[in-house]
């Protein structure tokens, strides 16, 4: 166990971007634990003047936006905000889509083209609208977000374990397992499962990614959680002052953008290290 | 007529005109056709025939492990110890598989799980089917692999899948096949993967489980090294049907049936003079859905003649013990027994 956890350590570790990454990831993380602490007070609160540029106040080393709130702190919350509904959505997505895929794959039949139309139809939806409906009608709440995030993200998913199942279903162990007694749901699960997650784990990796963008446009447009400090919301309300005051889009969309990319590299070198056919590359 | 057979006792394993269709776009196949045998305590019975003759089809019906569709049972019981199997749910099938029935398959490399250990895997095969504690079912796992004579048992138990030989694998399939003593064993096919020198050591192992249990066993082999090995009792299939059935050395004596003279012919032996070429069967065996009217080896057998085209044989017992479905093996015994007479 402990030898081939470091043998996957080493492959990726061998993916230098890989690495970067990761470096980024635990940075972001580690702002968004310690933000109570860096920050101990509310980050919506109003602290000073208004639109202090970056890097021209002690206090203030980000600045401050149109209403004087410090955007050190926001970014440090949001954080919090953009890792949880990440982290979050795509567990959601991936559980969703294990199950769906899964069963699918192994039952067959009538209920593979069920799901899998269901799936289809789930995949023609326009997702930025379909999150943008079902926060709508939820209610603007952090949760909300996730779960609609979720819900449109889960498809690749599903499709991808789907075809993992189906070449893995016909292999000769399944059929000892089933040899030995196993019902269908202990095969599906303890046998076929594990064979499988590798890719999955992969894909739901670059899913934390696409949830972050989603949810920075559903707070750009307004619909993000009013209580909670968000990236996108930030951007959005500093768009109106983009002419003169143009730092208070551009260190959160620069957070974004250094963030996704990170949570991308990570999921290369996640491929890189669980795919047995780049082992020896 | 033969006389009637010597008293044994109650078999294990009665299949009765078992029936087992391929549901194809291209209409129904009869890929196992009225297959009737029996396994007793202790007996191990060869199934031999050629790839497509529907043995493994047959083994995996009487586990009910059919893959559905195409392939389904349509006629016929599958009775163990009394119990017609092809009746039962597929719940109570689970109980049955794994604890009653146990089987092992072709290539041990892929019958094992390659993501977990082969301790885990064994542990699993025993809890299982017995309410036992994880620690106790460890220590089973530990005497099960010292059973099938594999070296430093408990450092084996970490290991995966593809730490292992071929051989290896299949004595830790054959561990988790007797793990709960199963009445019965069906290996279908189960040294075909391996080495020469391995094969001995496998067959040398399962007779020794045999001997200290009570197990019959069936093996599905196209491999007549291996039935004379291993076999009490030999039954030939071809095309879905059985055609030959006899004690193994009565059948190396002297086999009723063409097709089973063709196997032996066929079969490499170190008694055979050296030199001496081995013999093929002309021809291949027909598709089944184009089996010809009357008997379905009419078209590769050196005996034919007109009754065979236009009738087909049926199982009979010629001799006691044995059966043959050969309207040419009737004929030759028939003379045989007219000249004893005269």
């Amino acid at each position: 166990m402990l030898a081939s956890t470091l043998d996957f350590v080493r492959r990726f570790a061998r993916n230098r971007g890989a690495l970067v990454g990761f470096v980024l990831v635990l940075t972001v993380i580690g702002v968004a634990l310690a933000a109570p602490w860096m920050f101990p007070r509310n980050p919506l609160r109003i602290v000073g003047r208004p639109e202090i540029w970056p890097f021209t106040s002690w206090r203030y080393p980000l600045g401050t936006d149109s209403l004087g709130r410090d955007i050190a702190a926001m970014l440090a919350y949001g954080a919090r905000t953009t890792l949880l509904i990440g982290l979050f959505a795509s567990l959601t997505a991936t559980v969703i889509g294990i199950g769906v895929g899964a069963t699918a794959a192994y039952l067959g039949g009538w209920v593979d083209e069920v799901l899998m139309r269901c799936t289809e139809l789930f995949q023609t939806i326009p997702n930025l609208i379909f999150v943008l409906t079902i926060v709508a009608i939820l209610g603007q709440k952090i949760e909300y977000v996730t779960i609609a995030v979720g819900i449109v993200t889960w498809t690749p998913i599903a499709r991808l374990t789907r075809a993992e199942f189906l070449s893995l279903r016909d292999r000769e162990f399944v059929q000892a397992c089933r040899a030995m007694g196993m019902g269908n749901f202990r095969i599906m699960l303890g046998e076929i499962l594990p064979n499988a997650l590798p890719p999955v784990i992969v894909l739901s990796s670059l899913v934390i990614a696409g949830a972050v963008l989603f949810e920075s446009a559903v707070s750009f447009l307004g619909l993000g959680d009013p209580n909670v400090s968000s990236w996108g919301r930030l951007i959005g309300d500093g768009r109106t002052l983009i002419r003169t005051s143009w730092y208070i889009c551009a260190v959160p969309g620069l957070a974004i953008m250094l963030t996704v990319l990170a949570l991308n590299l990570v999921g290369d070198g996640l491929n890189d290290a669980l795919n047995p056919k780049l082992r020896d590359r | 007529m033969a006389p009637e057979l010597a008293p044994r006792p109650a078999p294990i394993l009665a299949l009765d005109q078992l029936q087992v269709s391929l549901f194809t776009r291209r209409g129904v196949l009869p890929a196992v056709d009225g297959l009737s045998l029996t396994v007793a305590p202790g007996e191990t019975l060869a199934i031999v025939g050629e790839s497509g003759c529907g043995k493994s089809l047959a083994a995996l019906a009487v586990m009910r492990l059919l893959p559905e569709p195409p392939a389904k049972i349509v006629g016929g019981a599958v009775r163990f110890m009394g119990r017609d199997l092809a009746a039962l749910s597929e719940r109570e099938m689970q109980r049955v598989r794994g604890r009653d029935i146990s089987m092992i398959f072709q290539d041990p490399m892929t019958s094992l799980n390659p993501v977990t250990t082969v301790g885990a895997q064994l542990v699993e095969a025993i809890r299982r089917h017995t309410d036992v504690a994880h620690g106790e079912a460890v220590n089973r796992a530990v005497e099960l692999l010292r059973r099938v004579r594999i070296p430093d048992a408990e450092r084996r138990l970490t290991d995966y899948p593809h730490q292992m030989s071929g051989g290896m694998s299949q004595r830790v399939m054959i561990a988790m096949a007797i793990a709960c003593g199963p009445k019965l064993l069906i290996a279908d096919e189960p040294t075909t993967a391996l080495d020469v020198t391995v094969q001995a050591q496998i067959l040398e192992l399962m007779k020794e489980l045999q001997a200290t249990s009570e197990m019959g066993l069936i093996i599905i082999t196209h491999d007549l090294g291996v039935v004379a090995e291993i076999a009490d009792r030999v039954v030939v299939m071809y095309a879905g049907r059985k055609v030959e059935e006899a004690p193994v050395e009565a059948l190396f004596e002297r086999s009723l049936h063409p097709y089973t003279r063709g196997l032996l012919g066929a079969t490499p032996s170190a008694s055979r003079r050296r030199g001496g070429r081995l013999v093929d069967i002309a021809g291949s065996v027909p598709g089944l859905a184009e089996l010809p009217a009357g008997c379905a080896f009419q078209n590769r057998c050196p005996d034919v003649f007109d009754r065979c085209r236009a009738e087909r044989p049926m199982l009979a017992p010629l001799l006691p013990r044995r059966s043959a479905a050969c309207f040419g093996a009737e004929k030759e015994l028939s003379r045989d027994a007219a000249i004893v007479g005269a």
